[in-house]
Formats: structure tokens, sequence, C-alpha cells
């Protein structure tokens, strides 16, 4: 948990606006960082979070988490969280063998063009299970819905048009039902002004998915070149929607990220050059 | 760290039962150490040498277990040919097991042209400048006093070595003893003597990658480098190479047509590749002829795909051998991404207009670097003549454009 960004976004563990969608993408860059942020702050909130980790092992946010102050084995053993690696589960599929053993979720590498309704159905059964019953169940907060990455999706052969789809029906159960929130991370690359032309472009995904949220954050490197001390900028934009109309409001930092965190400043506030 | 062998040390209690992935953050019981490998200084992930000193240098102290590095051949495949062959000398005179595979030359064409090791500890070439000139006093410098901002920048270093003698030096004059050769284990993966079968794919994969993950998963099943079945017996490293995928011998149309039919056959190999890795005591080196791959979305995607990736871009055959500011240089490298793993922050290199020449004895990685023009007449170059002028670092100041009869 980042408390520069809590302050950003005018959260706090104890006090979050619920039924958010948060897209955070980045054209270029690394902005997985903000995914351990959203995972420890909202493990610290007492959420139900369920994990899509689809491109690293369980130890790699493990050990970040750590350090970040949140245990994430023991929160998987309490059962606040539920993590999917998809990195083992998709093994037992890409190399077939006699016993398939794991949930179906990963389904979709045997054909992409099915779809991800075995994906979708996953989540919503880990969001809303273990609503009552058992007594030495600790009662959680509302569901969260984590996704790294969606864009390795695309790359796996399913089409931007079925990603765009599952991330509505999880909108829908997640934000909309349960009043949960969603964090996804989308990544670019190349210009922004590159036309695809063809269906499943990743820009094409990236404009479906803007506008499907409520909050992004957008990173990138600096336009100036690359530099060692300041690792790129962060555009935070808020896409109100309740109320009166709809207004976004926009607001740029620069951001360099640390061994045990990320320092937000303004730009040309960076310690390096002050 | 690898994972530990249950017998050895007490268990403590912070690891997790179930955790069966390379990636372990350092624990306070005693390891196994496997010879070759050591542990990294930022957090504690072990790795292993490419072979290639520099380049140990330049990914943050070595090779990852459990990662990929992607090599982007240069034009000829001739240094990113030269790598992997380095890759794997080192991994013969580490005593690691190799698993070569390839579609085009057979893998033990490939082994019999390893290069031979310098292994008379006199002889190893010692780093010519190290980079900690700065902290050296500074007493036969005069102090600076108008341009004091630059008093404490460190001396240009251009030559990229680490101190602590990690990994080995090879003589690419000579090829390595067959004695020495033999003693190490190589498993092989040769397209042509594989036969196609006819089932049908599982999944968007081709048959060749999938014959490739297959034949890969049961070798590591087989010798024991997965990281879940617990060994009473040392454990070693596999070291993966796998040269030149996605190009038309494995059956891959990526480099041949613009809007592919197996489009996401490769990333999808390579997603599987991860996964094995993860979870295995192994390290793998891959090239891709990325100059045929018109699409430069799906080279992003590759990209993403493995953790580190490099870009070899050699001046053989182009205009720029004769250029007389790279003359000293075979060829620019480009370091495409870097991964952070088990920590927020990754290594960035400092610099990033990185030239590198194979001498040899060493393939060295230097800082691209242009000394003042200091010549009497003065001679610009033009920056239409430098292709790639963002790679260059000029010491005159990279603001000026345009016109080039500007003398000052």
């Amino acid at each position: 948990m980042f408390t520069e960004l809590n302050s950003i976004l005018n959260a706090t563990p104890d006090s979050f606006t619920q039924g958010e969608f948060i897209l955070v993408s980045d054209r270029q860059s690394d902005a997985s960082f903000l995914i351990h942020h959203f995972l420890s702050f909202y493990l610290r909130a007492r959420c139900k979070v369920c994990f899509l980790g689809l491109v690293q092992s369980f130890s790699h946010y493990s050990a970040i988490s750590q350090r970040l102050g949140v245990s994430l084995t023991q929160a998987r053993e309490k059962g606040q969280l539920i993590f999917l690696e998809g990195l083992k589960e998709s093994l037992s599929i890409l190399i077939p063998q006699e016993t398939t053993t794991g949930s179906q979720a990963m389904d979709f590498l045997r054909d992409p063009t099915v779809g991800l309704q075995r994906l979708y159905e996953f989540v919503r059964s880990s969001v809303s299970s273990g609503g009552g019953g058992e007594e030495g169940m600790e009662e959680w907060g509302p569901p969260v819905l984590l996704v790294d990455d969606v864009s390795v999706l695309l790359s796996l052969g399913v089409s931007a048009g079925a990603v765009l789809d599952f991330s509505h029906y999880c909108r829908a159960t997640v934000c909309s039902q349960l009043q949960g929130n969603i964090v996804m991370l989308v990544r670019c690359h190349g210009e922004e002004a590159e036309d695809d032309g063809s269906d499943e472009g990743s820009e094409w995904l990236l404009k479906g998915l803007t506008h499907q949220c409520s909050l992004t954050l957008h990173v990138q490197g600096l336009p100036t070149g690359y530099c060692r001390d300041i690792h790129g900028q962060v555009e935070v934009c808020w896409r109100r929607r309740r109320g009166d109309g709809q207004h976004t409001q926009k607001k740029l930092f620069q951001y360099k990220v640390h061994d045990k965190g990320a320092s937000f400043f303004a730009p040309g506030t960076s310690s390096a050059v002050l | 760290m690898a994972a530990p062998v249950s017998s050895v040390g007490k268990p403590s209690a912070e690891r997790p039962p179930f955790n069966s992935t390379s990636f372990q953050k350092k624990t306070r019981s005693k390891l196994i150490s496997i010879p070759g490998t050591r542990p990294s200084v930022q957090n504690g992930q072990l790795l292993v040498s490419t072979g290639v000193t520099s380049l140990d240098y330049l990914l943050g102290g070595g090779l990852a277990v459990g990662t990929v590095l992607l090599i982007e051949e240069d034009r000829f495949d001739s240094y990113s040919r030269m790598i992997l062959k380095y890759f794997l000398a080192e991994g013969v005179v580490c005593r690691h097991e190799l698993f070569v595979a390839s579609a085009q030359d057979n893998p033990d064409d490939i082994l019999q042209e390893l290069p031979a090791p310098i292994l008379d500890d006199v002889a190893i070439h010692k780093p010519v400048e190290q980079p900690r000139l700065s902290c050296e006093p500074q007493d036969n410098l005069d102090a600076m006093k108008i341009a004091w901002r630059y008093q404490n920048l460190p001396k240009v270093q251009s030559a990229l070595a680490s101190s602590s003698r990690f990994g080995h030096y090879y003589d690419v004059s000579k090829t390595m003893e067959p004695e020495i050769r033999q003693a190490a284990k190589c498993h092989r993966f040769y397209l042509p003597e594989h036969p196609t079968q006819s089932s049908t794919t599982h999944s968007r994969m081709i048959e060749s990658y999938s014959a490739l993950l297959k034949s890969l998963q049961e070798v590591i099943h087989r010798e024991g480098f997965d990281l879940s079945t617990p060994m009473s017996m040392s454990r070693n490293i596999l070291r993966v190479g796998l040269h030149s995928l996605g190009s038309a011998l494995w059956n891959d149309d990526l480099s041949c047509h613009d809007d592919p039919m197996h489009s996401h056959a490769l990333t999808t190999f390579l997603y599987g590749l991860r996964a094995l890795l993860r979870s295995s005591l192994s390290v793998a080196v891959v090239t891709v002829p990325s100059y045929l791959i018109q699409d430069r979305a799906l080279m992003g995607n590759i990209t993403r795909l493995c953790d580190n990736a490099i870009a070899l871009e050699s001046f053989k055959g182009s205009e720029r051998e004769t250029n007389p500011l790279y003359k000293d240089y075979h060829g620019l490298l480009h370091v495409r991404q870097v991964p952070h793993l088990n920590c927020l922050a990754s290594q960035l290199p400092d610099h990033k207009d990185l030239a590198f020449k194979l001498k040899r004895k060493q393939f060295s990685i230097e800082r691209l670097h242009l000394p003042p023009d200091l010549s009497e007449t003065v001679s610009r170059v033009s920056r239409g003549e430098l292709a790639g002028a963002a790679a260059v670092v000029s010491a005159c100041g990279s603001g000026t454009s345009g016109n080039k009869h500007l003398d000052f």
C-alpha cells in the first residue's frame, strides 16, 4: 500500500468508494507495481479478494506483499484471498495429460475462440461463496476482483471482444450486484496513433475498458526520455458516473519505485532534481 | 533461492507447504548451494551466469533461475548464436545440464562449436576500469570552479564489468575439448527427427512447439529439476537453449506472413515455457529472428512473455560498418526489458546506448561513448549519417537540430 497514492485517490483501507471499476494501463512501461498496491490495500481493508494472477507465480506476489506488510499465505489460509495461479493451471492444459486436475478456469487455452466463460464462472463462484454458514468463518467486506493482466489473454489467442464481454460480466456481478470493486491491468505497446484495423488489437481493448471503468491510472515513460531517477508518469483520471452528469478530472504525477513502495510527486519536483 | 529440501535445516514457520516455484525469499534455513550459482544481492534470487560477464552485469548480476532471456537475433544470426554458445559453454564449465533445441542445425553441431574456456586463473582478463573512480580522492585534479556541478559525476566508464569472478571467459578461436564437453549431460531436441504427430493440437500451439514443450517437461521430470519433487541428492540447474524460435523451420509462419495463421503459437508456447521454468530449477535462452517479424505489436507481446530481453544489431553488411564512429564495435545492443522478480523495483541499466564487440577472449558490451571532437577543423557529422541518432550521446549536447553548417 503506497500512502501517497492513497492520498491522491482519497482512499483509506477504512473508507473507499465501492462499486468502482479501476483500470490500470501502461504503455511501454510496467504498471504492475500498482497491482501490488491495490492487492495489499484491499487485503488490509478486509475485503474478500479474488486475484487472477495470470503472469507470475504465487511466490512472486507473496514476496512483494510481504515487503508491503501483508501476508498472502495467511490470507489464503483464512479464506480472504482466492488466488488463481494461471501459470500452474495452464501446464496441465498445454501439455495434455491423462488426469486433468485443478479448476477449469484456464480452459480457454484449449480453444480460445470459445471465450472466457469458465474464467467468469470461477470468478463468480469465488466472490459469492461463503456468504453465511459456518461459525468459525470471519466476515469479510465487499468482494474485490484483481486481474493481472488482461493483455496476456490477447497473447494467448482470446479475442478482444471476448475479453470485453468477460469484463462486462464481471462488472455486472462484482460492481453492481455485490457492490465490490474491480482492478484490471492492461498493457499496451507502441504509439497511440497506431491503427490496428483488426479486431484483436490491444488498443481496441484499452478503449473499450476505459469506457467501462470509473477510474483510470495510465502509466507511461517520461516524454523526454529515459531517466534512472524518475521511472515515469502516472495520469489519474476520474470518470464520475453518479450524481450530476459526468465530469472527468485528470491529474498527472511522476513516480519512482523503490524497494518497499513507490513515491508520487508533482512533475518536476523529484528529489533527484530539487 | 532454490527451494530447500525438507531434510535440510529446520523448517521455518513462514515457508508455505504448497509453494513450489523457484522464486523463494531467502530464508534462514540452510540451503544446498548449487555450483555455478550465486544469490543476488538485491533480492536473494538465485542467479546463474550467461557466460558473458558484461551481459551478467547488464541483467543485474546474472540470469535468475526460472526466467527466460530473449535475444532478438541480428541479421545473420552470428552474434546471437555466439551468445547462445557462451551460455551453453558456461553450463558445461559449471557442470549444469543442457537442453538444446533447434530446427535448423543439429544440436550436436552447435555443441561441437562451443568456445574453449580459459581456465587458467592468471590469464583471466582483469577489468580495465573499475567503476569506482569517483570514490577516489580527487587530489590530483583541480577542484572545478566553474562547472562544479559536474565534479561529483563519475568519470566515463566504458567497459562494463563487475569485480567478482562469477562467470568465466572463453577463447573463441578454439573449440572446447571433447573431454570437457562430454562430461556434461546434454539433452537434444532436433525438430526433423521428431515425427509430426497427426493428433489434434490441444491449444493454439502448433505441433512443433507442443512437442518441444512436452519433451522439455519430460526432461525436467525425469532428471529431477522439478521443485515439487523432493530429492535427496544434490540439485542441479538445467540450461535450456532454444535456437531461432519463430522461424519458418519450426513450421511457424510468423516470419513469413504479415497476417499469420498461427499468430498465437509462439506466444502460447512462451507462456507454457514460463510456467515450466517457474516451477523448476532451469533457465532458458531463446533466440528469435525479430527482424523477420513485421508486426511490432506481436514482438511486444513476445517480449512481455519473456523476462529479460535484449536485441542485437550488428553492423555487418550495413553502411555503418565503415563509419569511423563505430570502428571499435561490432554492433549495438539494446536492452528491451529487465524483469522485477520478487521485488517492486527492477535493476534498470544506467545507460541505454550500448555497443558490443566480440574480441577473442571476451564479448564486451560497452557504453557507446563519443569523445568530444577537439580537432582544429571542426567536422560535424550530420544527423542523417548517424542512423539511430537517439542512441548516440554526443558530448556537445543533443539539442542542436538540422543545420549542420552552424559551427562555433
